[in-house]
């Protein structure tokens, strides 16, 4: 690498610049779009330079939308809570399920246990509506229709195998002799499983938490059809905004930069964990 | 009583959809108090598995294990009394090297200045005082093995499992460490036992060596023994260096004892007056055996065998000379150099009584004298 030539460096500078912009520019837009009006915005050809409003922020921090056909409630802000609700409530759930589940899928072998794991990481490849048809007659039947623990139930659908599949490559890098080291020093071995072994996976723990929380808040389709308004995340109550008086783009930027700005703070906090999660785990498991 | 016993020890690994693999096959050994003793076997044949039933970490399929009379093969590894040094080091990579090896006795209550006075002299015996701050992933492959053996030497146990301890030192260090642990076994009494794959590591630190095969204890005797008295072929061929020769000769009765033919032209005579009762009949029923010598015990340049020289080589102090005869190879060790070479016709002398005689299922029928 040190010894590229001058030729070498400039095309790796413009595909790096081009594949940036392909990817950001979206997102670049989404957030110059959230300080506009409509008008502007549907103005043509838009423009880079525009006077900036905080107008669609504060319609959907006060619940308020302003529209051509009147005024109209929003509960953008309760979606919000209910998206940090049910995604973390549903990693939490799937790291107190996952965590052993991995641990023992890594440490011992049991009849049917790669089935079992194959059988949880399957969920993963059928379309999620194979499911949500039986799944929305059974939770009428169980009462857990419309309600937060039915929806973070559903959730484990994409939170438990990811859990479980990244965590237990880092339990199986772990060798087990550090664990029967500290058991022979006199201790249990649910002590050898709380105090070694989860500590030297946190990495990865922590790694499969935060993508399988982006993962869960990103989910569209389970909470539209399991939970009605009052449960609904972001993803879901951004269709709020396509009202009878037209589509609120404004609105709906504001709306998607909100609600991406908490995933992405996470990503690019835990950036370094999630590489490493992901290339030491997954790769092995 | 012994400080260990175990009995009837099988050990059956199962899984699923491959057959079942027999790792230990009715095994039986007594350990006593202040012994060392050396599992010694080639991979896969049963030594670590042993050690690991011992410790608590595999289950035994059946027999019974006890530390001094009091039965352990159930109890959690946690209550069984036992140290271990483990042959991946099993370091806990968040503590420093001194606190990897105080850990267990933190939780053996032991007073804090006694701690670091027992973790620093054992770090003295390894040589590993000047990392003791540091952290394990910072320290090579044979300085996280002696902190591992550190860690196991330094707690009260009633028994000490180290598996290949010394494995990636280097030799003058392994020499020199070899020489420190036994007299620190011997000083405090302690019993050990140790799996390797190095004759020299157990005839050097064991006062017994028990030799493994394919699961099954061939022989459990000291270094000595398993030399001048090799119970079976395996061990007779596997104990010693070179390995012993081995040479197939046919069986016949002569004149109150038998003579063992190699071929038309070489033979041995073994009388009947050296043979026990049981080895006459085994060599009465047999119409074949094995004959064993040692490489040392062959004299080149006089006797009858004529051997057509493979190869001579003169290692500084010993030459290895190697020749054909009938169709086996004999390799004889002699204290001085030979001049002898490849394609020579030479006279060895095997002298009857230095003969191992093997029966057909390899179990010792008579042992060579020793001189």
């Amino acid at each position: 690498m040190e010894h590229e030539s001058l030729a070498g460096r400039i095309f790796r500078g413009v595909a790096l610049t081009l594949i940036l912009v392909f990817f950001m520019f979206p997102i670049a837009w989404i957030l110059l779009m959230s300080f506009q009006t409509n008008e502007q915005i549907l103005r043509i050809p838009p423009r880079l330079l525009f006077e900036p409003t905080l107008a669609n922020y504060e319609a959907l921090i006060s619940g308020q939308l302003h529209t051509a056909a009147g005024n109209l409630e929003i509960t953008f802000m309760h979606n919000l809570w209910n998206s940090l609700v049910l995604s973390s409530g549903a990693v939490a759930l799937a790291l107190l399920l996952g965590v052993p589940a991995a641990y023992a899928f890594a440490r011992f072998k049991f009849r049917l246990g790669e089935t079992i794991a194959f059988t949880l990481l399957s969920f993963r490849f059928a379309p999620p509506l194979l499911v949500l048809l039986p799944l929305s007659l059974y939770y009428q039947e169980l009462g857990l229709n419309d309600t937060y623990f039915g929806i973070i139930w559903v959730y484990q659908l994409i939170a438990l195998p990811l859990i479980l599949w990244i965590v237990r490559g880092y339990f199986e890098d772990i060798s087990p002799d550090i664990e029967h080291a500290y058991r022979l020093a006199g201790h249990s071995w649910r002590e050898a499983f709380t105090r070694i072994a989860v500590p030297l996976a946190g990495p990865g723990i922590a790694a499969a938490g935060l993508l399988s929380f982006i993962f869960c808040w990103n989910n569209f389709v389970f909470a539209l059809i399991l939970a009605s308004a009052d449960k609904q995340p972001v993803t879901v109550g951004a269709l709020a905004f396509v009202t009878a008086s037209g589509i609120q783009y404004g609105q709906i930027a504001a709306a998607i930069v909100l609600s991406v700005t908490p995933t992405l703070l996470l990503a690019l906090y835990a950036q370094r964990y999630l590489v490493e999660g992901l290339s030491l785990g997954a790769v092995k498991g | 009583m012994g400080m260990l016993e175990l009995r009837g020890i099988d050990k059956v690994y199962r899984s699923h959809g491959r057959p079942p693999v027999h790792a230990v096959r009715s095994l039986d050994m007594e350990v006593g108090k202040g012994e060392i003793v050396a599992l010694l076997g080639s991979s896969g044949c049963g030594k670590t598995s042993t050690l690991r039933m011992i410790a608590g970490f595999e289950s035994v399929t059946s027999g019974s294990i006890a530390v001094r009379g009091r039965r352990i093969d159930t109890l959690p590894p946690a209550r069984r009394k036992v140290a271990m040094a483990f042959e991946g080091y099993s370091l806990y990579p968040p503590l420093t090297v001194r606190e990897n090896i105080a850990f267990a006795l933190k939780s053996q209550q032991v007073s804090r200045s006694e701690v670091s006075r027992r973790v620093e002299a054992i770090a003295r015996l390894v040589e590993i005082e000047d990392i003791l701050e540091n952290y394990p992933r910072v320290i090579s492959g044979g300085q996280q093995q002696r902190v591992s053996l550190a860690r196991a030497l330094v707690r009260d146990a009633d028994l000490y499992l180290l598996d290949e301890p010394m494995g990636q030192l280097e030799p003058q260090l392994r020499a020199v460490l070899r020489g420190r642990i036994k007299s620190l076994l011997a000083e405090r009494e302690m019993t050990a036992i140790f799996v390797t794959h190095d004759q020299t590591e157990a005839s050097a630190l064991a006062d017994r060596i028990a030799v493994m095969e394919d699961g099954v204890l061939q022989q459990f005797a000291s270094e000595r023994e398993l030399k001048d008295r090799p119970a079976n072929l395996f061990v007779a061929s596997f104990i010693g260096e070179p390995p012993m020769n081995l040479l197939e000769t046919e069986v016949k009765r002569a004149d109150g004892g038998f003579r063992l033919s190699l071929g038309p032209d070489v033979a041995f005579d073994i009388s009947g007056d050296g043979l026990d009762r049981a080895a006459q009949q085994a060599l009465v029923a047999a119409r074949r055996v094995r004959v064993g010598i040692r490489p040392q015990r062959i004299a080149v340049g006089e006797g009858a065998v004529r051997v057509r020289i493979v190869s001579n080589q003169w290692l500084g102090d010993q030459s290895h000379v190697a020749g054909e005869c009938a169709g086996h190879l004999l390799i004889a060790v002699i204290p001085n150099r030979v001049a002898a070479r490849p394609g020579d016709v030479v006279p060895f002398a095997l002298g009857p009584r230095h003969l191992n005689i093997f029966g057909a299922d390899g179990v010792c029928i008579r042992h060579a004298e020793v001189s």
